[in-house]
């Protein structure tokens, strides 16, 4: 193998990061779905030819991506090792979550770069598609217990033969899908995608030559579990636990255990998932690959500086139960795996807490909140709107969390109202901050949001997937939690609720009705009666924190004229601490 | 006998020095000032250089200005108290962005909008996406809101209603009542500043107009009164982040549009010099101490953003001079990570207390430790006049500990060399996502550094991207104040039509044109500036139906020419191929947004005014030899003066040119030529 200097190694990273950025950049401005196209929900890298291990991955692509890619790209290398016919041009596309992780929205698009009759890596790009079929427009079907009911499955087959364009494959895609303009949009946006990231790899390999990237590579590899280990040695050794639950399935309503035992040793860490729930009947269940994902993600959030490639996993040793929820094999239906990923990351926060407490934030909001209102407008077209919302972040060492950010698995922006009041029948009643959400603590947890959506047309259905209904987003370091998700939606009678809190399908709208989303806070960082009690003034004036919360949960009182009174404080906060 | 008024002055007000450029073509004469700014008083600086720069106020007849208080004043958060009268249900939409977060990595963010929520009141009034209105507004409750926001304090407030975009009626009356009873005309309505479709977008940047409002008005209230105590009549224009020119009164109703004023002022000089030497397709490279600033001019024209963050979720929705900035300035720190691998910046040292070399308290080496140990810089006359010397030992130190030990290099000379390279590396890629990302042939394009350090790394910049040569203008340190006298007058206009092509009424659309063609006409007519011709620029935002992003349609239309629908498809077709590659078939076209720019195009003046005196010679310019690390190895590089060198002269490297306000190297193998204007020009021999 070829020698490569220190130098030309920095100078390479950036190249091939520059690569796989460039490809995103490309999917997302000529992407037809909101979900890739203003979410991010998509991602594109550089894969090793044999293995399809990570190599390089683009910053601004679904961070949960980055763990999961690399077992799409092996789905792809065994069904070449198994069937062959393997040739330069060719790109396959799938969508299997049990071969490549997450769920059947996502699809996957693999491309092999040859360079003197070899494969020199693998090219690929993922991106969430609008709808997919199955029973529920949007694909977040909150009843589904097969997978055949969340969508269509296609197994790794060729797009492109030796560079020929195969019009019978997208017909097949196009037929299973209720958005089939927007599924083109998509895929046309892939591959170009792709097209631009063989022709800007190939320009770096005429320049650099493939020994030395082909090196650069497995020296970058190296660097990062380097990196990792160097992170893991400098905490201290133990085993650090966090147990959570998921609220149920939305097929059984029967709260699901997991539980998470983090064991450092030396420069080596061991993620033991044993005692979290069997496999369950719902679309919570995830792949092994993915549950690997979500710890991935997790491990970025608290250790930013590891790269994005293969090497940061080198020292840590999973251990995910066989048969257990997070180990899921086909039918078992997947499509809410956001929601137990969500759920995952927020328990290596509160584990690694104990180990690391001035490293870790209060857990964020905890779910995706999957709603899709969908009907047909007079003239007879369909209309579907789906989208996801947000909620609060936790509090953080430095800070109070951020109010209505994003998931902690993408980097999605939320579409404007205005575009979703432009493109289907809804007006929106309210878009707001939802006070006495975050969770108190020394930096209080961000605030969740409130939107409430009107239907403008005659009929419509509605559909929610969501989490944190029952549990909610923890607290840590003494923070506490956060305020939980609640759903209403109005019927004639009056208000109601989901009897799985968080999950329903067929939520019957009028013209008039209303749905009503509350969304969760970030739990808190730190004791809340350490918080300046000029803080807790603040937020009280300016409406985020109520008065009786400013009592209960941070032992400030304030006087008949609303002004803090710091005697009554102060006494308060002293018999509170005994 | 009065002085005749027949100079031109631009002004660039940065952070440390005030840059003057005065022109006087009726005398033939082009001067250069620069003098201290000064931060609690931008007048007084501004007036320094101004007197200075022509030695008599009274020859004055237009000041052109690049300022930096509303971009300060954004970065620094010391806009005015400013309050929000919006739609009943949405008083938070400020607040909560388009939910994202300032890092992909990391979930330790906090946001602090420039308005807390007790200075955002709401109003009950509701338009609809058709533009039908629900409810309409009442001014009495419109008012009542202005007088709580004049009760907590609010010195400007800005009026921003949900769907504003789709029908004004709720908005323009709400503006009507505000005017009643708010004691100033610090009033900014979202509809006349961004009449386009996005809430959060239009809020934020009605808000920041708001906000700066009064600071801006006030500096240039000041501005205007202490020119006029001077005696002098001069127009004053403000630059605008597009690249054109305002009237002050613009300036004051709409101070966002200053927001990168003084960057854009150095892209149009750099547009100008290149063209005029006959490069009209250029990178401008503006190193500073903590960043690196890379735009793009094809055919000419600078590059355009319609929407730019000055910081996380201050977002100014408006079109700018395209402008990518990565942490990488000659303060920027070099270390080697965990895992091994150098890193260079975006961590910076900044201007204090700067690099090692400068001896005032930074122990870790940055870039331009790395240029004074490899003997680029003179340590023995630094530039900026802060320093006598810098110290070249502790800067050597500083490499051997922290980067030569960990990665196993044997000198601080090949450890400043490393960090170089990376560093040149990170600002190559930078060059590469305005051109090769957007499709451009780096070859075609020559880089213009300018600015401070830039011209220290260009010949490196275009060996490492493969573009053509690198111009290092006659003046770099004072291009945003050239850039000031060239500028044209520009108003631009935005409407949200979002219709299907096939459903559009291009009668409706022609007019549109003519009546926002009209409107700037009259904006740069008023001015009173003297123009060669004006032009009108028509381009349509537009995408596919069902996708979210749009491209950028220029449509070449005649005055008074209509539309039709058949070129639009074809203008479309052709702006998507190049932006994306592949067409999609069967799916119909979408007009989102119709965008008008007025632009009045100012007389150029001739460059050549620059160019260096006849009689000088490249012996005389030559003082000396020192030695330079280049390639692994010292060598002995000759040391000119720049100002000195006569049109023609050929430097072959290794050289180092040396001027007031920046140091050129020229690498072995690279030759530097001066042209007709004064320009070096660096290439492969």
């Amino acid at each position: 193998m070829a020698t490569i200097d220190p130098v030309t190694l920095a100078v390479l990273n950036g190249r091939l990061e520059q690569i796989a950025d460039e490809m995103d950049a490309t999917l997302f401005r000529s992407a037809f779905n909101p979900i890739i196209a203003e979410a991010h929900d998509a991602s594109h890298g550089l894969y090793d030819a044999k293995t399809g291990e990570t190599l390089v991955q683009g910053k601004s692509g679904l961070p949960i991506f980055v763990g999961a890619m690399a077992f799409a790209v092996k789905a792809v290398i065994d069904k070449v090792g198994r069937d062959g016919g393997l040739e330069d041009g060719d790109v396959y596309i799938f969508n299997d979550p049990y071969d490549g992780g997450t769920h059947l929205s996502d699809f996957r698009l693999v491309r092999p770069v040859f360079r003197g009759g070899e494969v020199f890596c693998y090219l690929a790009s993922v991106g969430h598609y609008h709808d997919v079929g199955g029973n529920v427009p949007g694909n977040y079907n909150p009843v589904a217990t097969e997978s055949f009911q969340e969508g269509f499955l296609m197994p790794p087959v060729k797009l492109f033969e030796a560079g020929r364009f195969r019009q019978d494959i997208l017909d097949i895609l196009q037929a299973n899908s209720r958005l089939p303009g927007s599924l083109y949009g998509d895929l046309n946006g892939q591959i170009n995608a792709l097209d631009l990231g063989v022709k800007r790899l190939g320009d770096l390999l005429n320049q650099y030559g493939e020994p030395t990237v082909a090196t650069a590579f497995s020296e970058l590899k190296d660097r990062a579990a380097a990196l990792m280990r160097a992170q893991i040695k400098g905490l201290p050794d133990g085993t650090y636990r966090a147990r959570d639950f998921l609220d149920n399935d939305g097929i059984v309503d029967e709260a699901l255990e997991l539980n998470i035992a983090i064991t450092i040793k030396g420069e080596r860490m061991v993620v033991d998932f044993t005692g979290s729930a069997p496999g369950c009947l719902g679309p919570v269940n995830i792949a092994r690959s993915t549950t690997v994902a979500a710890c991935y993600v997790a491990m970025k959030h608290v250790f930013q500086d590891v790269p994005a490639n293969a090497g940061v996993l080198e020292p840590i040793e999973f251990v995910i139960p066989e048969g257990s929820i997070l180990a899921a094999k086909a039918p078992r239906p997947v499509g809410g795996y956001t929601e137990t990923i969500l759920r995952l990351i927020d328990m290596v926060f509160v584990a690694l807490s104990d180990a690391a407490p001035e490293r870790v934030n209060g857990c964020a909001y905890g779910t995706i909140n999957a709603l899709s209102l969908a009907g047909h407008r007079e003239d007879g077209r369909r209309w579907v709107m789906f989208s996801f919302f947000g909620g609060g972040h936790g509090g953080h060492p430095v800070g109070d969390g951020l109010n209505h950010g994003n998931a902690p698995i993408s980097t999605a922006t939320i579409p404007p109202l205005e575009i979703l009041e432009a493109a289907y029948p809804v007006m929106f009643r309210q878009w707001a901050l939802r006070d006495d959400s975050g969770g108190p603590g020394r930096n209080r947890g961000g605030l969740g949001a409130v939107y409430e959506i009107e239907l403008l047309e005659k009929h419509a259905d509605a559909f929610l997937f969501g989490e944190r209904g029952r549990f909610a987003p923890p607290g840590v370091v003494g923070g506490k939690p956060g305020a939980m998700n609640r759903f209403t939606y109005e019927t004639a009678t009056g208000d109601a609720h989901p009897p799985m809190a968080s999950k329903m399908v067929g939520i019957s709208l009028d013209r008039g009705q209303a749905v009503r989303l509350e969304t969760p806070g970030g739990g808190g960082y730190g004791d809340p009666h350490d918080r300046d009690p000029k803080a807790v003034a603040r937020d009280v004036r300016l409406g985020f924190v109520s008065t009786e919360q400013a009592r209960d949960a941070y032992a400030v009182i304030f006087g008949a004229d609303g002004s803090l009174d710091i005697a009554a404080t102060e006494t308060l906060r002293a018999e509170t601490s005994q | 006998m009065t002085t005749k008024r027949t100079a031109l002055a631009g002004v660039d007000v940065g952070g440390t020095f005030t840059d003057v450029f005065v022109l006087d073509e009726a005398q033939g004469t082009a001067t250069v000032a620069k003098v201290p700014s000064t931060p609690s008083n931008q007048a007084v600086g501004f007036l320094n250089g101004l007197e200075q720069g022509t030695g008599d106020l009274g020859r004055l007849r237009t000041v052109v200005h690049g300022t930096t208080v509303g971009t300060n004043a954004l970065l620094e958060r010391k806009g005015a108290v400013t309050g929000i009268i919006t739609t009943k249900g949405f008083r938070d939409v400020l607040e909560m962005r388009r939910r994202d977060r300032p890092k992909t990595w990391g979930l330790w963010g906090t946001f602090e909008p420039v308005v807390p929520r007790d200075r955002r009141v709401e109003v009950d009034e509701r338009v609809l996406a058709d533009g039908s209105i629900r409810t309409p507004l009442d001014p009495e409750a419109a008012k009542a809101a202005a007088k709580l926001l004049l009760e907590r304090g609010c010195e400007a407030v800005a009026i921003a209603f949900i769907n504003a975009y789709a029908n004004d009626a709720n908005e323009r009356a709400a503006l009507d009542a505000v005017r009643q009873v708010w004691p100033n005309d610090h009033v900014t309505a979202s509809y006349l500043l961004v009449p386009e479709i996005r809430e959060f977008e239009r809020t934020s940047t009605a808000t920041l107009n708001a906000y700066l409002q009064p600071p801006v008005a006030r500096y240039l209230a000041r501005l205007e009164e202490a020119l006029a105590e001077q005696g002098a009549e001069s127009d004053v224009l403000i630059v605008q982040s597009n690249g054109g020119v305002m009237s002050i009164e613009t300036a004051k109703a709409q101070p966002i549009r200053t927001a990168l004023s003084g960057p854009a002022a150095g892209v149009i000089a750099a547009a100008h010099i290149g063209g005029v030497a006959g490069y009209p397709n250029l990178i401008t490279c503006d190193m500073g101490g903590t960043s690196f600033d890379v735009s793009l001019v094809a055919d000419g024209q600078s590059a355009l953003a319609a929407q730019t963050s000055i910081d996380f979720g201050m977002v100014v929705r408006a079109p700018m001079i395209e402008i990518v900035t990565i942490g990488a300035g000659g303060g920027s720190i070099a270390r080697v990570d965990a895992g091994g691998l150098l890193q260079v910046g975006p961590e910076s040292a900044g201007s204090d207390p700067g690099p090692v070399c400068y001896g005032l308290g930074n122990d870790r080496p940055t870039v331009t430790d790395c240029n004074v140990v490899m003997g680029r810089i003179n340590a023995d006359r630094p530039i900026g006049g802060k320093l006598d010397r810098l110290d070249v030992e502790a800067a050597r130190a500083a490499l051997t500990k922290h980067v030569a030990e960990p990665l196993g290099l044997d000198s601080p000379e090949a450890a400043a060399e490393a960090v170089i390279r990376v560093a040149n590396a990170k600002m190559a890629g930078a060059i590469r996502v305005v051109s090769i990302e957007r499709g451009h042939d780096p070859q075609q394009f020559v880089a213009v550094p300018f600015g401070g350090g830039g011209s220290l790394h260009a010949g490196a910049l275009i060996r490492e991207v493969g573009l053509k040569k690198a111009l290092v203008p006659r003046y770099p340190g004072v291009t945003s104040a050239i850039g000031c006298t060239i500028a044209d007058l520009r108003q631009d206009f935005v409407e949200t039509w979002n219709t299907l092509v096939d459903d559009l009424d291009t009668g409706a659309l022609t007019d549109a044109i003519n009546r926002l063609g009209a409107r700037g006409r009259e904006v740069v007519e008023g001015a009173g500036v003297n123009l060669d011709r004006i032009d009108r620029i028509v381009e349509l935002d537009m995408l596919y139906v069902g996708q979210t992003h749009t491209v950028a349609v220029p449509l070449a239309l005649a005055d008074g020419e209509a539309v039709d629908t058949v070129a639009i498809g074809v203008a479309f077709e052709a702006a998507y191929t190049s932006t994306y590659g592949r067409l999609l078939k069967g799916i119909p076209m979408r007009l989102m947004n119709l965008r008008v720019a007025v632009a009045g195009r100012r007389p150029r003046f001739d460059l050549k005014l620059l160019a260096p005196e006849p009689g000088g010679s490249i012996e005389a310019a030559t003082t000396g030899t020192r030695r330079v690390y280049v390639d692994g190895a010292w060598h002995d590089a000759a040391i000119l003066t720049r100002l000195s060198l006569p049109v023609g002269a050929r430097i072959p490297g290794p050289a180092i040119l040396e001027q007031p306000d920046t140091t050129i190297l020229i690498e072995p193998g690279l030759v530097g030529e001066v042209d007709d204007y004064g320009n070096v020009l660096i290439g492969e021999v």
